[in-house]
């Protein structure tokens, strides 16, 4: 069954200032589409190879699947733990009371917690993402920056991911990615990342499954 | 583990610490007073228009390139501060930021002298003793160009695509690297092409397919030649 693009739960251009509707138009119909149709393409012709017998050319697609429908789930995420900065979800004390105390007892308090996590989106060497997760076992929170579209899928639970992808915040901020950084805090959809932490990784990839 | 950047490095707005004439040059790298410092264009910015425009230049230019010469002299720094102290695991930290500033440094300068305006030699094909060489590793130029628009196409990521001389084979070669690693060792860099989106983005945005064919309009053959011959 082949996937397809999630609708984004807003308008291209609610997210401005922050991040521009151009970008958010691009970003979506245009390069989430584009790892939902290489990974559509990928698993197909991988399938035929192994229905075929033929691991050589179903193990060649492996890379394709792995980058693209990486993409294709940390896209998905990413659009549902964005929101208005009008939106009450956007309020981490009120939205997010349950993860907002586990922040605040892991790193002292949500301000060092979003420095901490900003020195890590800006130390990403190229493209990739940043995520706060909840770890395996032991429920911690971790901070985890992953390489160009890998993602969250072994176990931890993706709680909030920040696209550092140049094509995130290019036409906007240009070479200037801490400005990004620090507007992309005022549009979390704190709402999202609470149910994602109190619940696991079934509530996390719940956008996923709705669009297959 | 993710590398964070120092301070330093990070305040990218800092001019480039310039003397008033290079103290050496190393393979189309400059110093001065034994600091890297941001080459100058020998083109202007807007002259690879319309392939590429000049707002995206300056940026790549002044903005980009400057921001890896200034993390390049900030890790060679904290490596000498670190060698001074008789601290090995300190200057062993600093190799991945070593790495990629260096790594991006080397990149672009060798990226700006493999482009020119038309009007500059850039563009048409490679001639002479090139062309041969093209010819005979790649069957034609159009195959070469076809082999690296894949690899282009093909990086998951950021990253470069070169033609390169394998040294000890004698043979070209089309290869990938990701981010800013350079291209060291057997291999020779004698094109490169750079596949971040900075370096297209904000006149191509998500068609980067386009920039790969118009990059080949204002390609410096005579910079490739010469590296060749050089290598060879």
């Amino acid at each position: 069954m082949p996937y397809t693009l999630p609708k984004l739960p807003y308008a291209y251009d609610a997210l401005e200032p922050s991040i521009s509707k151009q970008i958010m138009e691009l970003h979506h119909s245009k390069h989430h589409q584009t790892y939902i149709t290489n990974l559509n393409k990928a698993l197909e012709t991988s399938a035929t190879a192994l229905s075929q017998g033929n691991l050589a050319d179903h193990a060649a697609q492996l890379s394709a699947i792995r980058f693209n429908g990486g993409g294709h789930i940390n896209h998905s995420l990413f659009w549902q733990n964005l929101c208005p900065a009008s939106s009450a979800d956007a309020k981490p004390e009120t939205a997010a009371p349950t993860l907002h105390a586990a922040i605040a007892s892991t790193w002292g308090s949500l301000d060092k917690f979003k420095a901490a996590f900003t020195a890590e989106l800006l130390g990403i060497q190229g493209s990739g993402w940043g995520w706060l997760v909840k770890e395996k076992g032991t429920g911690l929170l971790r901070i985890v920056t992953l390489a160009n579209q890998e993602a969250v899928v072994v176990g931890d639970t993706p709680i909030l991911g920040v696209d550092m992808w140049e094509h995130a915040y290019y036409l906007q901020y240009l070479n200037g990615k801490a400005a990004y950084v620090e507007n992309i805090w005022k549009i979390i959809n704190w709402k999202t990342c609470e149910a994602r932490f109190v619940g696991g990784r079934d509530d996390a990839f719940v956008a996923l499954k709705a669009n297959m | 583990m993710p590398i964070r950047l120092p301070t330093t490095s990070l305040r990218t707005a800092g001019q480039a610490v310039r003397g008033a004439r290079p103290a050496s040059v190393v393979g189309g790298i400059t110093f001065a007073r034994g600091k890297a410092t941001l080459p100058d264009l020998s083109y202007d910015y807007g002259a690879l228009e319309p392939f590429i425009s000049g707002k995206i230049m300056e940026l790549h230019h002044k903005g980009h390139h400057q921001t890896y010469v200034n993390g390049l002299n900030s890790a060679l720094e904290a490596i000498a501060d670190a060698k001074a102290k008789g601290n090995d695991m300190q200057a062993a930290a600093v190799a991945p930021l070593l790495n990629f500033h260096g790594g991006g440094h080397t990149n672009h300068t060798l990226f700006w002298e493999n482009l020119a305006p038309n009007n500059k030699g850039g563009g048409g094909e490679p001639e002479g003793s090139l062309k041969g060489a093209i010819e005979k590793d790649f069957g034609s130029f159009a195959t070469l160009k076809k082999q690296v628009n894949t690899a282009l196409a093909g990086i998951q990521g950021s990253g470069w695509v070169w033609l390169a001389l394998d040294k000890t084979a004698g043979t070209l070669q089309v290869i990938t690297r990701p981010n800013q690693d350079p291209v060291i060792g057997n291999m020779i860099p004698l094109l490169g092409i750079d596949a971040w989106e900075h370096a297209y983005y904000l006149q191509y945005q998500n068609r980067k397919a386009e920039y790969f064919e118009n990059i080949w309009n204002v390609v410096n053959w005579k910079t490739v030649a010469k590296r060749l011959e050089k290598a060879a």
